[in-house]
């Protein structure tokens, strides 16, 4: 039955070539179908994100025509000039301000209504439905709604402070209000997103911890500081990290409700890269400004990766 | 746990007050949209409802046709997404070959670059294209996404190595196991992707706006905000049946699909 | 036909860490052959390199004669059951077992043929309609059993198909599986950590641990004459009780964790080394109750268990603690000393140091049933 051990050895070498041969083919051949399968997606980045990335750095560092077309090479000057430009620096502090208003008001609102929501109680669901419904309303929508509310003599707002005796305001006109109206428009779009995944970082906590505090008689408020939060921090940091991006990117709201204004008030960065490019056709000086939008998500994607797997609880 | 009665009810109280507060808009354009100029301007409690205000909408604007493009739009681009993700995240889950981690790095690293970022470029080529005013143009930069890969690629995951197996013993190949096996067996995370897939391009904006130029391709984003532009301040109505009908399509997919929506992305998210 | 050859086949990691060593083996036509070992022992690596699902690091694997080391595994022309079944969870019984079919050319009549004739044998006629989930643990196996029958492949791989069933199913299953492979007359290469299994189903069995090979040989074999302390103490329920031991000067005592005096005078000649640390070992049913005519040792029961038609006690030895079996209930309190007969030619022995055994339980103590004229 066994072959010898003899024969084996004489045919072995020149089989164990042919092997590494036919292994070879196969490793080409696993390669080849993997990136038949990946190609699709790798040449739509190349076209679509990768090339324009680096157009854009290039574009940065030149003058343009309305064309598009590069015509002097001017080095950094466009981020020299860009950082000299008050309007630059005003649009930056804008949108600072803007993330500011908006990312820990949606948080704390979306956190509220996903404990509420969190409760087994009847119709429940109805609830959740509802808390997430502004997710399906696109940001032209929901800028079209607010620019009713407010409007300065039928919106709602201000017919509401008549009853009430007080002065009109106007809501997108006056430069104390206008970024506060934006962020509240944004705020009220962006809870739906927001409570959809805190909902579900509350209902992957594990019940046993609720029972076991319940057993020791812990309160309400109690476990909420001392389980609900601490458990949901993972949560928390992700759905904070991706607001904060939400926020740098906002553009729609701008460009219905404020166009900018007034005085360059709601001028937030992506309105301003579309402002510089599409209305003054200055190309490179509105790609310099998109590097700087990109080292600003770069570095929040950054924090994400890094801090979110150190400093968050993970169960 | 049970609650006590009192307790339900404080609940229940504030379950229902946040529910308005955050319906409010919505509700309240609903409202306007079957209002009487005459109503809205004065400010009244509605004394008439009627449905002229849509009927204007759709007569002033070509709403029926930016409808339709969003339509298709939004389905083309939700389907071009379901093939390219589900295509490489399989590469990903089943597929062994040389350089596969480095291709999923340049996956993660597309995650970096905001749409915003890359606009200018983007916009020219698509010019240089001739795809200005096109549905090519309109969808085709959209195909690829590393969410979405991600998505289906932690899905893929998940059904056992021994399928795969079985089936290379019965010598089946890479593409029939993707069509036959892994795209049934992943049927519900496709349907999930479709949904985020969907509504997202639906309510796409920036885009939308730079790459048409007439009514022939435009979105119904965009519709709304010339509706708003072109109509006089004093037609609130028609204004607001306008954002109703771009409303409603989305808002019944999230009913259905909120569940499907909250469990597949945070998936997708966190793991 | 298949027969199966290895020949110093190893799997090796990331070029550091060999997951099996050198595998030498020979796989008979027809035979039902066990892959025994505790878990990362590398059965399951073994037997997937087989299949062609994990690449072969080093050796040669032949199949017929022939070498198919770089072979795909789909024309290795075999069949495999896995653990988990391995069942397709959107496709019904029917579409499940025929799924495999679809890529062999073959006329829909003879894929109907081979659907009822692998799902009467399997008693799954009244299931096919059905999807997974809506089966039990047994009838997932036998679904998974249907579609190794369906595709004829002489040479069937199972890898640890009964570990997911509870123990009752399980003996049914073994015996089943046994008989489908004598009826069909495949061979089977079976990988299992249970011994019980590799006990009862293999014709030959070969002990894997850590990578290498321990022992290849029949089950009786095995237990009979384990190669060394691994597959003493593997093979075998209650496992074999073993002591260390050292045999006096003169070759004629030996001391059994210092404590047990053993006269050995008689049986063994010059075989023994003396003045070694040496381990013996004993089978349970070896522990004989002590009769008046024998010596007896008093052992201390510290543990009795009941069990019916035996009763199994714990004795402490030393630092060790041996088990008896005995046929019948035994009246025994825990803390009883116990006398217990200890016959040297039923001792088997190793060296400590290197584990392998010198010198087994004598032979020829098989006994015959008596062939009944009718």
């Amino acid at each position: 039955m066994r072959m010898t051990n003899s024969t084996t050895n004489n045919t072995s070498n020149t089989h164990l070539l042919e092997i590494e041969q036919v292994k070879k083919k196969i490793r080409m051949n696993n390669f080849y179908k993997g990136m038949l399968f990946l190609l699709p997606s790798i040449m739509l980045f190349s076209v679509f994100l990768f090339y324009p990335l680096f157009r854009t750095i290039y574009l940065s560092f030149f003058l343009t025509k309305a064309s598009g077309d590069t015509t002097i090479f001017v080095g950094l000057e466009n981020y020299v000039n860009m950082f000299a430009s008050p309007l630059f620096l005003k649009s930056m502090k804008s949108t600072f301000l803007f993330v500011f208003y908006t990312v820990p008001t949606t948080i704390l609102i979306s956190l509220f209504l996903a404990v509420i929501a969190n409760e087994k109680l009847k119709g429940i669901g109805f609830f959740r439905t509802i808390f997430s419904s502004t997710m399906g309303v696109s940001v032209a929508a929901a800028s079209v709604l607010w620019l009713y509310l407010f409007n300065p003599t039928v919106g709602l707002f201000n017919q509401i402070l008549d009853i009430f005796g007080f002065e009109a305001i106007g809501w997108l006109t006056d430069p104390k209000w206008a970024l506060l109206s934006v962020s509240a428009t944004t705020i009220w779009m962006n809870i739906g997103f927001t409570f959809l995944i805190l909902l579900s970082g509350l209902q992957s906590i594990d019940s046993s911890l609720y029972e076991s505090a319940d057993i020791e008689g812990a309160g309400y408020f109690y476990k909420l500081r001392r389980i609900t939060i601490p458990m949901l921090s993972p949560t928390l940091f992700f759905v904070i990290t991706v607001t904060i991006i939400n926020a740098f990117q906002s553009f729609g709201q701008i460009d219905i409700l404020t166009q900018g204004g007034p005085v360059n008030e709601t001028n937030l960065l992506v309105y301003s890269i579309y402002r510089e490019a599409f209305v003054n056709y200055r190309f490179g000086s509105a790609s310099a400004q998109a590097i700087v939008l990109f080292v600003l998500i770069l570095f929040m994607t950054y924090l994400q990766f890094k801090l979110g797997e150190r400093k968050v609880h993970y169960q | 746990m049970t609650m006590s009665t009192s307790r339900k009810v404080i609940f229940y109280v504030i379950l229902i007050l946040s529910a308005l507060l955050l319906a409010g808009p919505m509700i309240l354009a609903f409202v306007l949209s079957l209002m009487t100029n005459q109503d809205i301007l004065t400010g009244n409690i509605p004394t008439a409802l009627t449905v002229d205000n849509y009927i204007r909408a759709f007569e002033r604007s070509p709403l029926l046709s930016y409808l339709i493009n969003s339509l298709l739009v939004s389905i083309v681009i939700m389907l071009g997404q379901l093939l390219l993700s589900s295509l490489a995240a399989y590469a990903f889950v089943f597929l062994e070959f040389k350089g596969r981690d480095i291709l999923f790095y340049i996956f993660i690293a597309t995650l970096m670059v905001p749409f915003e970022v890359s606009v200018i470029p983007n916009f020219h080529l698509i010019r240089d294209l001739g795809w200005i005013d096109s549905y090519a143009g309109l969808t085709i930069p959209f195909f690829a996404t590393a969410f979405g890969t991600f998505l289906l690629r932690q899905n893929f995951k998940q059904i056992p190595k021994e399928l795969r197996e079985a089936s290379q013993i019965a010598g089946i190949g890479d593409v029939k196991y993707y069509l036959t096996v892994v795209l049934p067996v992943a049927k519900s995370s496709l349907v999930t992707f479709g949904i985020y897939g969907f509504l997202s391009t639906w309510n796409m904006y920036l885009w939308p706006l730079l790459a048409t130029t007439n009514d022939k391709v435009r979105t119904v984003q965009i519709g709304l905000k010339q509706l708003q532009t072109q109509e006089q301040v004093n037609e609130w109505g028609v204004i607001m049946a306008g954002a109703v009908i771009v409303i409603i399509p989305t808002l019944i997919l999230l009913f259905f699909g909120q569940k499907k929506l909250q469990k597949g992305l945070t998936e997708g998210a966190l793991k | 036909m298949s027969q199966i050859e290895l020949v110093k086949i190893s799997k090796i990691y990331q070029k550091k860490q060999a997951v099996l060593n050198e595998i030498d083996l020979t796989i008979n036509e027809g035979e039902f052959f066990v892959l025994v070992g505790p878990s990362g022992s590398g059965k399951s690596t073994l037997l997937r390199m087989i299949a062609g699902l994990e690449e072969i690091s080093e050796g040669i694997l032949k199949m017929n004669g022939k070498i198919v080391n770089h072979i795909p595994p789909k024309d290795r022309n075999l069949s495999m059951v896995f653990q988990n079944y391995a069942l397709y969870p959107h496709l019904s019984v029917e579409q499940n077992i025929l799924f495999g079919l679809q890529a062999k050319k073959l006329k829909k009549q003879e894929r109907q043929r081979r659907l009822y004739e692998a799902a009467e044998m399997m008693g799954l006629i009244e299931l096919l309609e059905r999807k997974p989930r809506e089966l039990s643990g047994g009838q997932r196996q036998r679904v998974a059993l249907a579609r190794a029958i369906v595709s004829q492949s002489p040479l069937c791989l199972m890898d640890e198909p009964l570990s997911n069933l509870d123990a009752k199913l399980r003996a049914n299953m073994r015996v089943e599986i046994r008989r489908l492979q004598k009826k069909l007359g495949m061979t089977m290469i079976y990988v299992t950590h249970d011994q019980v299994e590799a006990m009862t189903m293999g014709d030959r069995i070969m002990v894997l641990n850590d990578g290498k090979i321990q022992q290849v040989g029949k089950p009786i074999t095995l237990y009979n004459e384990p190669a060394n302390l691994f597959v003493a103490s593997f093979i075998g329920s209650p496992k074999m009780n073993l002591g260390k031991a050292i045999l006096s000067e003169d070759g004629k005592q030996l001391v059994v964790e210092g404590q047990l005096h053993l006269d050995i005078s008689s049986i063994f000649g010059e075989e023994l080394p003396t003045n070694r640390q040496l381990t013996i070992g004993i089978r349970a049913e070896h522990l004989l109750p002590g009769t008046i005519e024998n010596i007896n040792y008093l052992l201390e029961a510290v543990n009795v268990e009941q069990l019916g038609n035996e009763t199994s006690i714990a004795f402490e030895v030393g630092a060790e603690l041996w088990t008896a079996r005995w046929s019948g209930q035994w009246f025994i309190k825990v803390g009883q000393k116990v006398p217990v007969q200890i016959l040297p030619e039923n001792l088997l022995f190793f060296d400590s140091e290197t584990g392998n055994l010198i010198h087994s339980v004598s032979k020829g103590r098989m006994q015959e049933v008596l062939t009944t004229c009718v």
